[in-house]
């Protein structure tokens, strides 16, 4: 009766193996530690291969209630991706189209966070295709500290990924990848949202270290 | 063969040795409760990785030259991946890149499957040589055309064709030494690898000069002629190996060694380059693939080429 469960979890530990194969992600705990405290993980976007990475470097039971939030205008596109993100990679859709939309983001997140799951969150809200390092954030990310003060804010730099799987390729390259999980960042009293927009984007970006070797260099 | 199994015996009693002697020195430095200074740790890894490396080339060798060719065409696939992951590439490379680990390294490992010899020495060299810049111009993205093309061109010798001479001294045919081909990889990986540990262990106990300060910080001329010196000896000793005699061993082991020494050389000034300690971290304690294979992807090529000039 209940085979989805059974097929999302042997994808997910099947994707996990993969992504484990090709790329030897490893995770760096840089400035916080694997736990079981809920939270919201926000990581730089590129490529779909982005948030199999991050789930692959979470520990087994963390991973097993973390979904992903995406693009309902693209995974509900055809059928084949719409099962996909649906029953298999068990992704929390969302609309992003602000005319046309017909559910709140905000609700379907919340939604997700009060039955008890973390999230992978792309505030960038697209895959970056540009030669800067990272988008303007949208502000759902700050919506989500706003709301819910209790989930952790984790920021997740993803290495390479874009390299190995880029927008329209359909073979991954293999290459080396590392995830950088920082310090978790919270929305302090009376700040607004352009500044924690800006806070939080700051500590992402302090996670790369091809960032932080540009900075040395001056 | 018995050569095979004092082999193994042998490497068997090496590694016991040396984790014995870990085993004491741990046990001396924390005695009076002091944590384990961290070379002892890099020690400990290192040893232990060792023994998942004798035990992963020893299962390799029950199964033959297929066993061999598969294990090498691996550590071409995880030395090519460490070095493309420090490389400049772009959007445009994609196709280029799979085709270096779908294409080539497969191909280059199946010409030595089948024996052909001629294909697989002007494979890389020749075709991939003139094919790779070619597909890279048609992507249409010339920027840093040249520094992309060159280190793709690199990343190919360096990880596939050179790594791959190791299982082609299974190709050679040597009068006298039918079917020892194992033997031989067997030597040159034990001398090759015996000079990178006792370098490492006469470095440690007597290195004062540095040989390249600017680029190796660990390498120093007391290592250095110590474990080139004492693995020539090791190699003259494993002359029943090869087709060798004890000087002919010694001294194909010391250029081995002599190679090797440079592979090592130019494998950190690219790491200095690129600003990084290791090329991975997939053998414990010693970094990547590539930290470990280096030495092996300069002596290989030569110790092929030697052994096929003057005993074939």
């Amino acid at each position: 009766m209940n085979a989805k469960p059974l097929l999302r979890r042997m994808a997910a530990m099947v994707l996990a193996g993969m992504a484990r194969a090709i790329t030897g992600v490893r995770p760096i705990w840089q400035g916080c530690a694997p736990s079981d405290r809920q939270r919201i993980y926000f990581a730089n976007h590129a490529s779909h291969g982005d948030f199999i990475l991050l789930s692959a470097c979470l520990p087994p039971q963390e991973r097993e209630r973390t979904r992903a939030v995406a693009g309902a205008d693209y995974w509900r596109k055809n059928k084949i991706r719409h099962v996909l993100a649906r029953d298999v990679l068990n992704t929390v859709l969302v609309e992003r189209n602000w005319v046309e939309r017909r559910e709140d983001p905000m609700v379907i997140m919340l939604d997700a966070l009060n039955d008890g799951h973390s999230l992978i969150i792309f505030p960038e809200g697209t895959r970056n295709m540009t030669e800067q390092p990272l988008l303007r954030f949208r502000s759902g990310i700050y919506n989500l500290a706003f709301a819910r003060p209790d989930v952790e804010l984790v920021p997740c730099w993803i290495e390479n990924m874009s390299r190995v799987l880029p927008k329209g390729a359909f073979l991954p390259v293999p290459l080396l990848c590392r995830v950088v999980f920082g310090a978790p960042v919270a929305l302090e009293s009376g700040e607004d949202r352009h500044a924690f927009l800006h806070r939080s984007q700051q500590a992402l970006l302090d996670l790369d270290p091809e960032h932080q070797r540009a900075l040395d260099r001056g | 063969m018995a050569e095979t199994i004092w082999l193994f015996l042998g490497l068997l009693a090496v590694l016991t040795v040396a984790s014995t002697i870990a085993t004491v020195l741990n046990w001396k430095s924390t005695r009076k409760g002091d944590a384990l200074p961290s070379t002892l740790v890099n020690l400990n890894s290192r040893i232990k990785a060792w023994w998942i490396m004798v035990a992963a080339i020893s299962i390799a060798f029950l199964f033959g030259k297929g066993g061999v060719i598969l294990l090498f065409a691996f550590v071409s696939f995880a030395a090519l991946r460490e070095y493309v992951t420090l490389t400049h590439t772009r959007r445009g490379d994609h196709w280029i890149l799979l085709g270096m680990f779908l294409v080539i390294i497969p191909v280059q490992y199946y010409l030595l499957w089948i024996d052909w010899y001629g294909l697989f020495a002007i494979f890389v060299p020749v075709y991939c040589f003139l094919a790779m810049p070619a597909l890279t111009a048609i992507s249409g993205d010339t920027a840093r055309f040249l520094e992309r093309v060159s280190e793709q061109q690199w990343g190919i010798m360096l990880s596939v064709y050179c790594i791959s001479h190791v299982p082609a001294l299974l190709t050679l045919a040597i009068p006298g030494f039918a079917g020892k081909g194992l033997l031989l990889i067997a030597f040159l990986i034990a001398t090759v690898q015996g000079s990178d540990v006792l370098q490492y262990v006469f470095g440690k106990l007597f290195g004062k000069h540095k040989v390249a300060p600017k680029i190796s910080p660990s390498k120093t001329w007391e290592g250095l002629i110590g474990g080139i010196i004492s693995a020539s000896l090791l190699g003259a000793v494993l002359f029943w190996l090869t087709p060798f005699t004890p000087l002919q061993a010694g001294l194909m082991a010391a250029l081995s060694c002599v190679m090797g020494f440079f592979g090592g050389l130019v494998a950190s000034a690219i790491k200095r380059d690129r600003g990084v300690k290791d090329w991975g971290h997939m053998i414990e304690g010693h970094g990547g693939m590539l930290d470990r294979a280096d030495s092996l992807v300069f002596a290989a090529p030569i110790f092929f080429h030697m052994v096929r000039y003057f005993w074939t």
